[in-house]
This record gives C-alpha cells, sequence and structure tokens, in this order.
C-alpha cells in the first residue's frame, strides 16, 4: 500500500550530540540514525562531531572511527571495505551507496546517514533484507539445463554470449537500487525489484541456460515485473555502475517479442 | 520483532531528476483527464446557441479559465513528449545515465517551449479577431 508518511513507531526524534575534541582540525557532522530494539523508544538522529583529517576517507571510515572512539554501541554492517561484498550499503547524504567507497569529501554540509530506505530495521543502520533474499531466491539464481552437459568439456559460450553478460554478473546484491524504487518502497509485498530483476535477466541472457520460457513465464505478471514504471533511481544510484531498469527493459523486451 | 520500524523514504531521499519527471508524469495525466469534461464542455457549449456559447468563452476567457487552460496545454505538452521517451525506453534505448538526463532535460525544455508557443500563436490569432 502507498504509505507517503511513517507509521508511529518510526517517526524520527532528534538524539543526542557528539561534539568533537578541543583543538581539533577539520570538523565534519555526522547525523546518523539510530534505533536499539532494546529500548521502546522511536528511531533517532544522533549527530557525531568529527575531525576528519585524522579520518580515513571514506563514509565507512567515519562510521568505524565513531564507533571506536565516541560511541560503540553504533551499529552497522560492513565487511570488504572495497566495494564488493555490499554488506555497507546505506543512504548516505540523500542516495543509497555503499558507505565503504562513497567519500566524505563530496558530501556538503552535514553528512546524513540512514538505514537503506524503507526496510524493517533491526537496529540503527542495519535493515532486515530477509525478504529481498527471498525474492532472489524467488527467481531460482542458478543455472538450468534440460540437456546434459558434454561428455568431455564444459558448457562453453562464445566470447560475445559471455560479453551478453558483462553489466549484469557485476551484481553484488547490496539492495541499494531496489530500496531507492518508489515502486518498490509501496509495492514490495509483490513487486521484485530492481535488483532480483535485474539478477532474473542475468539467467536469462545466459547462453548456457535452458530454462528461458519459464523463467519469462514466473516474470509475466503485473506486479512481479510490470510494476517498474520506468522511474530509473536504481540506475541512478547503483554503486558499482550497473543499469537495473535497461536490464527490466530486455525482459520486457522479450515478453512481447514472444507472443 | 514484531515493533520494528520502517526507515524512512520519502522524507529523506534526495529528489532527483529520474524521480521528479516520473512522478510529474503521472501528475499532468491525472491534470489531463482531468481537464477532459472541461473540454466536453466546452465542444457542448459549441452545439448550443449563442448564449451557451458566450457563457464557454467567459468559462474559459476568465483568469481562473485562463490559468487553468495554460496548465492543460504543458501538462498536454509535457505528458505527449515524456510519453515519446518512455517508448523509446519501451524499445529498450536511452537508458544510459547521461541519455536518462540528456532526453530528460530535453523534454523540459521542450514542452516549455511547445507551451509558449502555443499561447503566443493564441494570443496573436486573437488579436487579429
Amino acid at each position: 500500500m502507498v504509505e507517503f508518511t511513517l507509521p508511529q513507531n518510526s517517526k524520527i526524534t532528534n538524539g543526542k550530540n557528539y561534539p568533537a575534541a578541543k583543538g581539533n582540525g577539520k570538523v565534519k557532522s555526522f547525523a546518523v540514525y539510530r534505533w536499539d530494539p532494546d529500548k521502546g523508544e522511536n528511531p533517532r538522529i544522533d549527530t557525531y562531531e568529527l575531525d576528519t583529517e585524522s579520518c580515513g576517507p571514506m563514509v565507512l571510515d567515519a562510521l568505524i572511527k565513531i564507533k571506536n572512539e565516541t560511541d560503540p554501541t553504533l551499529t552497522f554492517r560492513r565487511s570488504c571495505r572495497e566495494g564488493i561484498c555490499g554488506s555497507c550499503a546505506m543512504n548516505i547524504d540523500g542516495t543509497n551507496t555503499l558507505a565503504c567507497t562513497k567519500s566524505i569529501g563530496e558530501i556538503k554540509g552535514t553528512v546524513k546517514v540512514y538505514p537503506l530506505p524503507h526496510m524493517p530495521v533491526v537496529k540503527d543502520l542495519v535493515p532486515d533484507l530477509t525478504h529481498f533474499y527471498a525474492q532472489y531466491a524467488a527467481i531460482k539464481p542458478w543455472l538450468q539445463s534440460k540437456t546434459s552437459p558434454p561428455p568431455d568439456q564444459e558448457r562453453l559460450q562464445s566470447k560475445q554470449e559471455r560479453s551478453e553478460l558483462d553489466g549484469l554478473y557485476e551484481c553484488i546484491l547490496c539492495a541499494c537500487c531496489s530500496t531507492s524504487c518508489p515502486s518498490y518502497w509501496w509495492n514490495s509485498d509483490r513487486y521484485l525489484g530492481p535488483a532480483t530483476l535485474l539478477q532474473a535477466y542475468r539467467w536469462i541472457a545466459d547462453s548456457r541456460d535452458e530454462a528461458t520460457g519459464e523463467r519469462l513465464d514466473d516474470l509475466e505478471d503485473p506486479f512481479r515485473l510490470y510494476r517498474c514504471h520506468t522511474i530509473l533511481n536504481c540506475t541512478k544510484t547503483c554503486p558499482k555502475g550497473l543499469n537495473p531498469g535497461k536490464a527490466i527493459a530486455n525482459i520486457k523486451k522479450l515478453l512481447v517479442a514472444r507472443r | 520483532m514484531t515493533n520494528r520500524p520502517i526507515s524512512p523514504h520519502l522524507q529523506i531521499y534526495r529528489p532527483q531528476l529520474t524521480s521528479v519527471l516520473s512522478i510529474v508524469h503521472r501528475m499532468t495525466g491525472v491534470f489531463i483527464c482531468l481537464g477532459l469534461p472541461c473540454l466536453v464542455y466546452w465542444v457542448w457549449t459549441l452545439t448550443q446557441d449563442q448564449e451557451h456559447y458566450e457563457q464557454g468563452r467567459m468559462v474559459f476567457g476568465s483568469i481562473l479559465g485562463r490559468t487553468l487552460l495554460l496548465g492543460w496545454s504543458f501538462a498536454f505538452y509535457y505528458h505527449l513528449c515524456n510519453g515519446v521517451r518512455h517508448l523509446i525506453w519501451d524499445m529498450g534505448k536511452g537508458f544510459d545515465i547521461e541519455d536518462v538526463y540528456r532526453g530528460g532535460w530535453l523534454v523540459v525544455a521542450a514542452s516549455a517551449l511547445m507551451t509558449v508557443v502555443t499561447w503566443v500563436v493564441a494570443y496573436s490569432i486573437r488579436g487579429q479577431g
């Protein structure tokens, strides 16, 4: 259902202020979304002032510095710190991206950090991705074949066939695109969303996969696929520079072409 | 578990050309639909006598009427141009983010220009008559 406002328990209040220690160099403010499941309180915004000269260049460096030096209760996911695991996906400065590849220097004024939009919050910047992963599993993201492979070698692809997967296989499932999509915000119970649809197309486009027809059958649905209205917030926000909007358009084209 | 808050969305997501033009497309569509009964009313006045004709002229010639007509003309051109943009997307083309932005600004400029031209022409014809 379309709900423009937040439910009562999700309304955000003002939180604590953590000023920078005196005599520090370049101070930058970080306004961070906080919610503690163990207290019965509403989410709040805590503001941390930080000396960016003694901090790494990325937003993730700042979050780690806050956690290490100021507030150990701050909770967020992170792992690879180089944009390949997708753990630290969050809303920074109004758009979804990876904290580890988003430079503090390119953000004007206070750095606002929220969890990925319109998701149930587990704690602080950690969203519950259970439903997102279930949708991914629903498109059967593995190679399906009916014929047996050649007896003496793997299933081979030409260079051309392999190049069809460029721009698709790089997806790290960080959920930045899906949670940037207004249609996904309001229809995620039935709409698969850009990330899952890009993955669906990744298997449709694979020359070795032999379940293209079944895959298209599963997607031909007013909600699963066609809640995409080509808003393209997904393509705009993808931290890997991929194009979910185009992948979805390609699926729609295939559905028309097979009629 | 059950009391998990929903993270903020519309409240915090930065408005950008992609989403703004999309919602404007929908709003202009609704607005044009609202104009349809008004168009029918105007055509109806033409089929009646002089009294009704004058009444129709008065309604659409008023300040409010002209403001609405300005809105409808822009909404129509915007919806038309952006509709063409959607058709190009449906062909699977123009999805690079640079093209999305170029096309978006082009639609805004083209619909504004067409609106201006329409009104300049309309007023110059009116001046002659």
